[in-house]
């Protein structure tokens, strides 16, 4: 079972809205953690004189995703709070599934591998563009979409030590939790971490690294290293070309997570801190 | 994006740090240093670090322009936005405390602070809004140029003024090399600046100081090349100028910005934070332009305070004197979320990249 809220600005953006944000986000804390997921209850705050129209299209497209991925919606409340007292919008969604086996995110052991099903990066782009006021229809799309798929290919492998779903905070915070609650050392292949060409350019302009922004429908697995081909050649037959694997598992360092850079250096790779702010010069 | 990814290729890359290796064998500890913060994130980011070997050291400079303002202009600044005017500040300096508090904390008392990417951003909204506002300025050589050039043609909309607080990296690169107490064998020049002051400002490094000095790019592979290159020169005992980034910088620079630069402002001496008094070092505005300027119209007097909070080294950070990790308060109590200094506040401060990026340990 999980639960969490979901602000968005704004609140359309290409490739989804904050709707579909809400249903995707719960059922993809409940799949990684191995479960079905069954159903749903969701709680809506909105600002006073938020349009009607926009609210009702904003459950459609929720209710849209819960019905594709046949999980029933319980029940639901909708409040309004006087003008300035929220911005525009919070869903809030709870989502209950049933496993037969828990999937965790702290069973790495040395010798996994971690697999990622595909491009990162692609819904924090897109809304930090969107922020940034540049026109982005047509170049990028939100990568918001539900995981269950990739985890059912995943499960076929029957050996999966850890999975996590990307959200805020991108790849590096989630590899980060990994490691840690892993106790282990994670090292990143920065050259396999696929990135698509228009995420980078946006990235460069912006002067935000990639490895920060968040992901609403990826995953990264690990599973024993001589099972990671298989998996990622599963994944591309499902569907999700882009599946690779990034990193091997050893015995824990010093640091969490070390980053062998495209340019061949090595670092940590650190937890986001502060805001994202792009760089001046 | 096809250039850059010929100057980030892991071969090449890894083709002159053997070269490196090789060359650094030859000689004793090198201290290379560079004066601009794109120039310690490409090093930090790329982990470029890693690849030199161990007596090669890269040392930051004062590379950033926000984190050298003394702290009595950013009260000057906080002193105008409580008075009820709006002031225009770049992100990151919209932090950066003064002597009591950061425009930040001065907004949240109700000032109007309004963040900008760029002067052209203060000009079109201050069309839009109209009331009597003020652009704190900061920024090098690079930045002075956007000021200026509508300066100097008349576009500066009315009831608008500038609160310069310039600094140039020329006369700073200077008075660091005439310290006796900093030690440096090589100077990697800001690409950046160097678009607009052209390679040949920095001729006086071999000239005077008699240490090589290399204008560079801000890809991984220009960096590396300007550490051979310097090594090479340090191994053949000719110290020389070379311009490694000849793909964007010119011996003689941009001549119409530099012009805009000399129609508007004159050269004064100026206060670096943490550093002190600086010959030449510092722009402000023509005295026929004076009706333009915060400081002539608005009669702002802030009394003198500390640059720095108690424990921190920011002041020998930015000289190259020390490093992050030698601040007692680096990670800390000084934190990105949770900066007490310039360096940690702003993007382009080497704490904030060591932070962010794992700077404080080769791996």
């Amino acid at each position: 079972m999980s639960t969490d809220s979901y602000t968005v600005h704004p609140i359309f953006f290409p490739g989804g809205d904050i709707g579909k944000l809400a249903a995707v986000g719960s059922i993809n804390d409940v799949v990684v953690m191995g479960a079905r997921p069954l159903a749903m209850l969701d709680a809506i705050v909105v600002e006073e004189g938020f349009p009607m129209e926009t609210l009702s299209t904003i459950v459609e497209s929720m209710l849209r995703i819960l019905t594709e991925e046949g999980v029933a919606l319980l029940g639901g409340d909708v409040k309004v709070m006087p003008k300035g007292g929220v911005d525009e919008i919070i869903i809030t969604t709870t989502c209950i599934g049933v496993a037969d086996r828990v999937i965790t995110d702290s069973g790495l052991v040395p010798g996994d591998s971690i697999v990622i099903s595909g491009t990162i990066a692609e819904h924090g782009a897109t809304i930090m563009a969107l922020q940034a006021g540049l026109e982005v229809e047509g170049e990028l799309k939100s990568d918001c979409e539900p995981l269950t798929r990739v985890i059912e290919v995943a499960k076929d492998i029957e050996e999966i030590h850890a999975a996590k779903d990307i959200t805020r905070g991108g790849l590096a915070s989630s590899l980060n939790e990994l490691a840690e609650k892993s106790n282990v050392t994670i090292i990143v292949d920065e050259e396999k971490i696929p990135i698509s060409e228009r995420v980078k350019a946006y990235c460069e302009m912006l002067g935000i690294d990639p490895l920060v922004l968040a992901s609403e429908g990826r995953a990264i697995i690990g599973v024993p290293s001589s099972r990671a081909e298989e998996l990622v050649e599963e994944l591309r037959k499902a569907g999700y070309e882009h599946a690779n694997v990034i990193g091997r598992v050893v015995k824990r360092g010093k640091y969490g997570v070390l980053l062998e850079t495209v340019a061949g250096g090595k670092r940590i790779l650190e937890k986001p801190l502060g805001e994202i702010v792009p760089r001046i010069c | 994006m096809e250039i850059v990814r010929k100057f980030r290729d892991k071969k090449l890359i890894e083709a002159v740090s053997k070269s490196i290796e090789k060359v650094a064998k030859k000689l004793d500890y090198v201290r290379i240093m560079h004066v601009c913060g794109t120039h310690e994130h490409t090093i930090t980011f790329f982990g470029l670090r890693s690849l030199l070997p161990d007596n090669v050291e890269l040392i930051a400079g004062p590379g950033c322009p926000v984190c050298i303002v003394p702290a009595r202009e950013v009260d000057e600044a906080i002193e105008i936005a409580l008075s009820g005017i709006r002031v225009y500040t770049y992100g990151d300096m919209y932090k950066v405390p003064g002597t009591k508090m950061s425009l930040a904390d001065a907004r949240s008392e109700g000032a109007d602070v309004k963040v900008v990417y760029g002067f052209n951003d203060v000009v079109r909204l201050h069309m839009k809004d109209q009331r009597e506002a003020v652009f704190f300025a900061v920024g090098f050589e690079t930045t002075a140029p956007t000021v200026a050039a509508l300066i100097d043609r008349g576009l500066i909309p009315k009831g608008l003024m500038i609160l310069p607080a310039f600094r140039l990296t020329v006369p700073i690169m200077k008075y660091i090399l005439s310290d006796s107490e900093i030690d440096i064998d090589g100077v990697i020049c800001p690409g950046h600046v160097s678009a607009i002051v052209g390679a040949g400002a920095w001729s006086f490094i071999p000239r005077i100081a008699k240490i090589p000095a290399v204008v560079a790019g801000f890809e991984p592979l220009d960096v590396m090349l300007a550490v051979l290159s310097i090594l090479e020169m340090l191994l053949n005992g000719k110290p020389r100028l070379v311009n490694e980034y000849s793909r964007v910088v010119s011996w003689r620079g941009n001549i119409i910005a530099k012009r805009y630069v000399q129609k508007v402002f004159y050269k004064a001496d100026g206060e670096w934070r943490g550093i002190g008094m600086v010959k030449k070092s510092r722009l402000l505005l023509k005295s026929k332009f004076k009706h333009l300027n915060a400081r002539y119209r608005l009669k702002i007097s802030v009394s003198e305070g500390p640059d720095f909070k108690p424990g921190c080294r920011c002041a020998d950070i930015i000289l190259g004197k020390a490093k992050p990790t030698d601040c007692p308060l680096f990670m800390h109590g000084c934190t990105p979320e949770r900066p007490q200094g310039p360096c940690m506040v702003s993007s382009e401060g080497t704490c904030s990249i060591w932070a962010k990026y794992g700077g404080y340990e080769r791996v």
